[in-house]
């Protein structure tokens, strides 16, 4: 009894040690700035002469008040709402296509999932030429149908679709990932139990198939929404956030109010309602979607 | 039957859309300026765009940092998540759901969101502006952990019992059994971690300021600022030119990069 007592907690010494190098990471750069960023949100910016001043909810306040937070967090939504359904549903359709035996299957696989390859800046880099108002590809084409393009990205109506229509391209093939793999688990049989019945391919696809694939939507789902908040690099290239914030998204906004503003405590207020929000979808994604998803 | 043309027809035109951004870089990246935009299959041939990027920022210096980033956060990677996937596999803990828990939470509380503290810890830690310094946040994978959890779960205790009867130490253990049992996981870990690192932006733009730290993607952006009159064909070459080694190495692995993301999806 003793010896397998003591055993045990050698083994726990044992356990705590391997864990050790990973702790104390974790703490520097995740559990720590959470920390730092509750607390630096209750306080002004220090500057030379003067320390950081405590203010409470102040930040708070300003925030709800700022109109360009609001723009942003809008522009965020939309963003979500258009990108995460469309890139989906592009998605369900590229993996069932390449699922299917179709002549040069695997050239359009890989031709789907190639933007996922390619850093964000770099495929930004090429969208900056379609976008382009007098050379650009995309108004190139309208003029053979004698259509004036518009300046996509500097005309506040045009920035946000495009940037959104970038990030629909970028997204897709990623996405056709998971649904591939997931269509690949479905046993024939029911497609053939399906045919025997009579029913038709769209009857089936709608009964049967997709229902056996809303795990993996609600997984890519949360995937998408994470995405959505944490990918901003093709702004960088493309837009600045701008015409006048039209395509600001909240990280961005971040960037902008902590290293081009300087003013780290309001970053950080926004930076907590970005928290807020991943750790509901946090919830969301342990409670509903674990209890569907099962491991392989 | 006739469906089913037309499926492939969408099919491939859907692939063809799709690779549209990187055929027309490959365009503008070997054609002269002139012909940026105008499509004449009879354009003569070019490297001079290369040349012109090659010129104008240090991208050998950049390929440099790249590399030393991308293979030490790889290296840094598998040793901790190794260790931490190993004790929560394996050994009794008190607390440990939680403490699992605890590390699953990265997954939705990344680096990129703490951006601003992570600077303040960085720079704390003296790291700014150091390849090290872009790595560090990273290295603590929740992603690497649970990946590597699950499979040394999958392990058989047969295999651990003999080599413990053997005399080994829970190292060797971990080291004769468990590691080369897992080198599919690590294999697949490798692509996506190489690929997302050597991808990512926004924090390597923070931590770093001078070209001895600055990684392809940071010099790719400086370099394409439109602050000037933009040269399309040598900014499509210096495009091509950083995402050429992860370009021959996706085109030469397919397979095993769809499969790794496939991996990681079932996390």
């Amino acid at each position: 009894m003793m010896r397998a007592h003591s055993e045990r907690r050698r083994m726990q010494i044992y356990g705590a040690l391997l864990l050790l190098p990973a702790a104390l990471l974790l703490g520097a750069f995740a559990y720590l700035p959470i920390v730092l960023t509750t607390v630096r949100s209750l306080f002004l910016p220090e500057t030379a002469s003067q320390p950081a001043e405590f203010v409470a909810l102040e930040n708070y306040a300003y925030l709800f008040d700022d109109p360009v937070f609001w723009k942003v967090a809008r522009n965020n939504l939309i963003y979500a709402l258009v990108t995460i359904p469309a890139s989906i549903a592009i998605a369900l359709a590229m993996a069932l296509l390449v699922d299917s035996r179709m002549p040069g299957r695997g050239f359009v696989r890989m031709a789907y999932f190639t933007p996922t390859i390619l850093p964000m800046i770099a495929a930004a880099n090429i969208w900056m030429f379609f976008y382009a108002p007098e050379i650009g590809l995309f108004n190139g084409l309208l003029g053979w149908f004698g259509i004036d393009g518009p300046n996509w990205l500097g005309d506040p109506t045009f920035a946000l679709p495009s940037v959104i229509v970038m990030t629909i391209w970028k997204e897709a093939g990623f996405f056709m990932i998971f649904y591939l793999a997931a269509l690949q688990t479905i046993p024939p049989e029911l497609r053939e139990a399906s045919a025997l019945e009579g029913t038709g391919r769209w009857e089936h696809f709608r009964r049967v198939t997709f229902p056996l694939l809303m795990p993996t939507t609600l997984f890519v789902m949360i995937n998408a929404l994470i995405n959505a908040v944490r990918v901003v690099d093709h702004l960088f290239i493309l837009t600045k956030g701008g015409p006048n914030n039209a395509t600001n998204l909240l990280l961005y906004y971040v960037y902008e109010t902590a290293f081009s503003f300087f003013d780290r405590p309001y970053a950080a207020a926004i930076t907590m309602m970005i928290l807020v929000f991943l750790g509901l979808l946090a919830a969301v994604q342990f409670t509903v979607v674990d209890r569907r998803t099962h491991y392989q | 039957m006739k469906r089913l043309d037309l499926e492939t027809l969408g099919g491939w035109t859907l692939a063809l859309v799709w690779l549209l951004p990187l055929l027309y870089a490959f365009w503008a990246a070997f054609h002269p300026e002139a012909y940026v935009a105008r499509f004449d299959p009879l354009a003569p041939l070019t490297l001079e765009n290369f040349r012109s990027a090659w010129e104008q920022a240090p991208f050998a210096r950049y390929y440099l940092n790249t590399f030393l980033m991308v293979t030490g956060i790889l290296g840094a990677q598998i040793v901790v998540c190794t260790l931490a996937g190993f004790a929560f596999a394996r050994f009794p803990l008190p607390g440990k759901e939680i403490l699992f828990m605890l590390v699953l939470l990265q997954l939705f509380v990344f680096p990129e969101v703490l951006i601003v503290e992570n600077y303040t810890v960085a720079s704390e830690l003296g790291l700014i502006d150091s390849i090290p310094g872009i790595g560090l946040p990273y290295v603590a994978s929740a992603f690497g952990i649970f990946l590597l959890r699950q499979t040394f779960k999958t392990v058989p205790r047969e295999l651990e019992d003999a080599a413990r009867i053997e005399g080994n130490g829970w190292m060797a253990v971990l080291l004769k059994v468990y590691v080369p049992l897992a080198w599919p996981t690590y294999l697949a870990y490798a692509l996506v971690s190489v690929s997302h690192h050597w991808n990512n932006f926004l924090w390597p733009l923070i931590v770093t300021n001078s070209v001895e730290t600055r990684p392809l993607t940071v010099g790719l952006a400086i370099f394409s600022a439109p602050e000037t009159g933009v040269n399309w064909a040598i900014v499509s070459a210096a495009t091509l030119l950083s995402i050429g080694p992860l370009l021959i190495a996706f085109l030469l692995f397919q397979r095993q990069f769809v499969q790794s993301f496939m991996r990681a999806g079932i996390r």
